[in-house]
């Protein structure tokens, strides 16, 4: 494993990427190769949702887990996805819904073909974590009417008051136990052996305290990391298929070395286009991002000096970073934790709390919202956490619009103009503050 | 005492639709000194611990097309649906000052991010987002609804100073028990002779129920129940629909208006579906907390926002809410950017189609203005059910 700052070249000859992003994309690639060759291995599989994804359980009984929203995300980076998103309205989905689920429904459609070129093999059960997203539920009861396999519902309740009560905690596991478990069994043929859940877990913590060990490296100048563009890299592993792995902890173990060794030699963030250069501006952004244009999106901030040190975003499949591990010792209970406690499923007011708190922690200038259209789980409500994380940081915010998939919303001129404004007012506020003092 | 005739009825009904700063509510809560008002957002809560609570249950469902909304733009994007910014404009405009709760119910994103919104925004009102179970076994959903139930009444009687007691909830059951057999029973009088109570008539009154007490809403259907069947009424050559889609942000009464217009008797919907929620009688002895549990679990609405565990029974409610109603069609009034309604409906639409029932579809704001549009679609929809059925 090469772990030297110098970045290593990308297939494409104009892509730079460090080492990780090269071993990340193999993982993934390497998963896409396992999942269609299941008509080949016999293996069954079992698609799932990112937010409160129950990978480890997955894994137990020797299931593949496919991810319909990573699917969406490599076919918006592949530019595939606005056709899918088109068919699917051709099919009588509202151009209001979300595009991941357009963009899935519409590439079923057209074949159901895998980033890696071959089809996509029908699930042999689909497992509904429903957390942090009404959409979901929606999701699965239309793949379910396509697929007409096993569908097992896990109810996350939210966390309206931000706080985890013991009646959630014995709900979720009383479901684990009595619907989710026996329901895998049948569909696997593999008995459930909780020993084997525990390995898995204690593997995960580990990965885990590595990941957040990568993520808050971001609070040195300069910053090591983007966390957004680059952190979406970052969490691949351990938000799609790889948590509770051996390789999920070998990723980042050589992902922490890599970044322990640009902090050593005191570089910043790696981009598309190499070494970003000196770092002018520090943001915490909320929101996922556009995957259409994904490195267009990104060179805007680049191209100005502007790194993100933190994200909501790549809190979505898990918030370690605020001190959550799995539990090996407390096997169901975790998994229940682990659910209710993703972003999406946190209140208004904690994740307001959470951004402000990352706005000072990392010695962010502010705060950039990029607003998707067609997600209304993050989208609802925006516009106040901008405001109220202003009020609280004294630091600016700023505001985005585009969309997950669909290439319709992405308005490049209007979102750039934007952020330069942005950036002048970061600007501004500096030489007031440098005048007054 | 002369009994009042539909015309008086519905007046009464109609001014407290148009009535945006909660009259009735604020006379109820003043009153008496120590109560207080509950507010409450589609698609349902238990009204009954409210009422136990001694406490009025007030539905907001929105500012119609009659309020102008000046600062609840500020805090939605273009494509977030109306619903949450009227009633922002409702809360920042003082409208709803004399609200002392706001229970948020499990529906979709957009309502579940706004409980967050209201907790900030009106610290010093209780909110709390409603949760419900999607697992329908009782030892497992059945259980912890009931906590939340529990955790519900507990949170009232804190509010209230004084603990809401098993006896006064079974009195709450009795009377909405009473209220719901109304409703269906006026649903049920629709279903049987549409041209005697139009459709806006219908929802007026259902719309008075999420304002009055339960036993004046009561009183007033039985009136206009009364009022209805005495006099004939003109027999149109309308078809039959069923109005599918519309269970949260409300159409504007013009577009109910205007189906019927168009010639389209509506003989069932799902429009303020909690006057009818539970759809059997909750039982009135034993744990009330528990037959209310177990009256969601087993015998309520299905609609976008529930989990439908049976892939077999998915949009079979409304094929039966078709075949019970005769109804000869659908219309899908859906609101822009209503994820719950326009994800469903594709799923909805394959199921009428399966039991060759027709449809058509188109969607609409609470403060759609022009209802040109909408009329002629209804209108062909109606004429191609006339022309066409049973060919």
């Amino acid at each position: 494993m090469n772990t030297n700052v110098a970045t290593m070249k990308g297939k494409a000859a104009d892509v730079e990427k460090d080492a990780s992003m090269r071993k990340q994309k193999e993982m993934m690639a390497a998963h896409y190769d396992r999942l269609t060759a299941v008509p080949q291995t016999g293996e069954k599989v079992c698609s799932t949702f990112v937010p409160g994804n129950l990978n480890e359980l997955i894994g137990c009984f020797d299931l593949v887990n496919n991810l319909p929203e990573v699917n969406a995300i490599q076919n918006g980076l592949r530019r595939t996805s606005g056709q899918y998103v088109l068919e699917a309205e051709k099919l009588g989905h509202s151009e209001d819904v979300c595009t991941y689920v357009k963009s899935d429904i519409g590439m079923i459609a057209k074949g159901n073909i895998a980033p890696n070129g071959k089809p996509f093999p029908n699930p042999d059960v689909l497992l509904l974590s429903y957390t942090g997203c009404f959409t979901f539920m929606k999701w699965f009861e239309l793949l379910r009417e396509q697929y007409q396999c096993e569908t097992i519902m896990l109810h996350t309740p939210y966390m309206g008051d931000g706080k985890v009560t013991p009646n959630m905690i014995q709900y979720m596991v009383k479901q684990l136990r009595e619907e989710v478990i026996p329901k895998l069994e049948r569909v696997s043929g593999v008995k459930f052996d909780i020993d084997r859940l525990r390995e898995r877990l204690a593997r995960s913590a580990q990965a885990e305290e590595n990941l957040v060990h990568v993520l808050q490296s971001a609070r040195r100048r300069p910053s090591p990391i983007d966390a957004y563009f680059g952190g979406i890299y970052y969490i691949g592993p351990i938000f799609g298929a790889f948590r509770g792995t051996e390789d999920a902890i070998q990723y980042y173990r050589f992902l922490r070395e890599e970044i322990d060794a640009r902090v050593a030699a005191g570089a910043g963030p790696i981009t598309p286009e190499g070494d970003m250069g000196p770092e002018k501006y520090r943001l915490v952004v909320e929101g996922p991002p556009n995957y259409t244009n994904f490195r267009q999106f990104w060179k805007m901030f680049y191209d100005e000096g502007a790194v993100v040190v933190a994200s909501s975003y790549t809190k979505v499949g898990g918030v370690y970073d605020l001190g959550f591990r799995h539990d090996p010792q407390r096997p169901l209970e975790t998994l229940a934790e682990y659910c209710l406690g993703v972003y999406t499923n946190r209140s208004l007011p904690m994740r307001i709390e959470m951004l402000s708190n990352y706005v000072e922690e990392y010695g962010a200038d502010g705060l950039l919202i990029n607003s998707i259209k067609s997600c209304n789980s993050f989208s609802a409500g925006q516009l106040l956490m901008m405001r109220e994380v202003e009020k609280r940081t004294g630091k600016p915010a700023a505001f985005v619009e585009s969309d997950l998939v669909d290439p319709r919303y992405f308005s490049a001129a209007n979102i750039k103009n934007r952020l330069e404004s942005y950036f002048q007012m970061v600007e501004q506020r500096r030489a007031s503050a440098r005048s007054a003092a | 005492m002369t009994m009042p005739d539909t015309a008086t009825i519905v007046a009464r009904a109609s001014a407290l639709f148009e009535d945006l700063h909660f009259s009735s509510a604020r006379e109820w809560k003043s009153a008496a000194p120590g109560r207080k008002v509950i507010g409450y957002m589609p698609i349902y809560v238990p009204r009954e611990i409210i009422h136990a609570a001694g406490m009025l249950p007030l539905g907001i469902v929105g500012g119609g097309d009659q309020l102008e909304v000046i600062h609840g733009d500020a805090y939605y994007q273009s494509y977030i649906c109306r619903i949450p910014r009227s009633t922002i404009e409702l809360g920042v405009s003082g409208r709803l000052d004399f609200v002392d709760g706001m229970l948020f119910p499990s529906i979709c994103d957009v309502i579940r991010n706004l409980s967050g919104m209201w907790k900030l925004m009106f610290p010093h009102v209780y909110s709390r987002y409603f949760d419900v179970p999607q697992n329908y076994r009782d030892d497992i959903g059945g259980n912890y609804y009931a906590q939340e139930l529990a955790e519900l009444r507990d949170a009232l009687a804190e509010l209230r100073g004084a603990p809401v007691t098993d006896e006064a909830l079974r009195a709450s059951i009795v009377a909405y028990n009473d209220n719901r057999r109304l409703v269906r029973e006026l649903y049920d009088y629709r279903i049987a002779q549409p041209w005697q109570v139009p459709a806006a008539e219908v929802y007026l009154l259902m719309r008075a129920g999420l304002v009055l007490p339960v036993e004046q809403h009561s009183e007033l259907l039985r009136d206009y129940l009364a009022a209805a069947r005495a006099v004939e009424r003109p027999r149109r050559d309308n078809c039959r629909v069923v109005v599918a889609g519309v269970f949260c942000e409300q159409p504007p009464l013009n577009l109910i208006k205007s189906l019927e217009l168009a010639g389209c008797y509506v003989v069932d919907d799902d429009l303020l579906l909690v006057t009818r929620w539970l759809t059997a009688e909750v039982p009135t002895d034993g744990d009330p907390l528990q037959n209310l549990a177990l009256a969601f679990l087993h015998h309520s609405e299905s609609t976008a926002a529930k989990y439908e565990p049976n892939a077999r029974e998915k949009g079979q409610h409304l094929v039966r809410a078709v075949r019970r109603s005769k109804a000869e069609g659908v219309i899908f009034a859906s609101p822009s950017f209503c994820d719950p309604a326009l994800l469903d409906r594709p799923m909805l639409q394959h199921a009428l189609s399966e039991a060759g029932i027709p449809y058509v579809s188109f969607k609409y704001a609470e403060n759609s203005g022009q209802m040109q549009p909408i009329r002629e679609q209804a209108g062909t929809f109606a004429d191609s059910i006339k022309l066409w059925s049973g060919q």
